[in-house]
């Protein structure tokens, strides 16, 4: 059932919100941090205990699966719906100050990566 | 004619899948036929979003882009963030979480070395344009992390609303730099695989802006990506009216 799926992935999303305004509130501040991250964690969690006990049924996966495939739409939506005018329009300093870092960041990131030396498995996916 | 108008009214979330649905077959057809597969269709869709977006706001004068319209109301639900978080976990479901866990380490350090950059450089170009009291020097710092961080961390330092409105704008024109500029520059920086794009998550981390523009580079990095991009929000909020704010009252009393 596909329901099933939808309804895992709907518990891990929720469960993760909560936690991350729960740990917000904790440290003092009013914002989620990392409530969508936890959700993530506690979903790959999920599903692998589920697969172990043999209880994912394809359905059911296909019912995550589904807004996985939705994702890029809805980022589509999300793109139409920003307020891009006033970011255009806010002038020099919005830019400059909006733009500068990501160029910089561009230039640190392979340094960090060396840095790191991640093993290469990406190839694994 | 008022009748068609009524029933999209009435149904906005489901006009929205049509109209998203169509801009995306678009997409594909100009990436396939034109640029003969150079930039992904995925790429130039979220393009298009952000152009409609901007045409939305010059239309209506108002804040959430094409979604201002009542026509169009229900892309702003679609592309709301309910949806857009729900979407973003359920990426989940293709990660490994062997290559999450193990690259933990890296993807804690770049959320250090990416707020810092940001806020630091942000308050570098706020000084260059004259600002130069530590509450704005903060709060501009704090919008080129992302677009909530500085209206939270302006709001805690009693920052002046234009300055406010100045931080909202620097964190939207991250998110669209991030947007635009990933898949330009993803082979060239090394980001191809699940830890790099770990990597990348924390030190670009406006999510919107990380997700976009994983996926429209390689959509099997987004996962990874956003998991550590999903904290950065959250750690600028708790830095930078804190300990960064501290900070730069020592240099500017």
């Amino acid at each position: 059932m596909n329901i099933y799926g939808l309804a895992v992935l709907a518990l891990s999303f929720l469960v993760g919100q909560w936690m991350g305004e729960f740990l917000g509130s904790l440290i003092g501040i009013y914002a989620n941090v990392g409530g969508v991250g936890f959700a993530m964690i506690i979903l790959m969690f999920m599903k692998e205990w589920l697969v172990k006990n043999s209880l994912m049924s394809f359905e059911m996966e296909a019912g995550i699966d589904f807004w996985n495939k939705l994702y890029i739409p809805v980022v589509i939506a999300m793109a139409a719906s920003l307020n891009v005018k006033s970011a255009i329009n806010s002038g020099t300093l919005a830019i400059a100050a909006g733009t500068l870092p990501v160029l910089v960041s561009f230039w640190v990131f392979p340094l960090l990566l060396k840095k790191f030396n991640p093993q290469v498995d990406g190839d694994s996916l | 004619m008022e009748i068609a108008f009524d029933i999209i009214e009435k149904n906005g979330l489901i006009f929205a899948f049509l109209v998203i649905g169509l801009l995306v077959l678009i997409s594909e057809i100009i990436s396939k036929k034109i640029l003969k597969s150079r930039i992904p269709g995925s790429a130039i869709a979220i393009f298009f979003g952000l152009i409609l977006g901007y045409w939305g706001g010059f239309i209506t004068g108002g804040e959430k882009g094409l979604a201002d319209l009542p026509l169009f109301s229900g892309i702003g639900f679609f592309g709301g963030s309910m949806f857009r978080d729900f979407a973003i976990v359920a990426t989940a479901i293709g990660a490994s979480l062997y290559l999450i866990v193990r690259s933990g380490m890296l993807g804690f350090i770049s959320l250090l070395i990416g707020i810092v950059l940001f806020f630091f450089i942000g308050v570098l170009v706020a000084l260059a344009w004259g600002f130069r009291d530590a509450a704005s020097l903060c709060t501009i710092g704090a919008g080129a992390c992302t677009y909530i961080v500085g209206p939270v961390t302006g709001a805690a330092l009693g920052a002046s609303s234009e300055v406010i409105a100045l931080s909202i704008g620097t964190g939207l024109v991250k998110t669209i730099a991030v947007t635009i500029f990933t898949p330009i520059a993803a082979k060239r920086i090394g980001l191809n695989s699940p830890e790099s794009a770990m990597a990348y998550g924390g030190i670009m981390g406006t999510s919107s802006g990380v997700a976009a523009g994983l996926a429209a580079t390689d959509p099997k990095l987004v996962p990874y990506g956003a998991v550590t991009a999903t904290f950065y929000t959250g750690l600028g909020c708790l830095l930078c009216p804190s300990v960064f704010y501290i900070f730069l009252h020592l240099i500017f009393p």
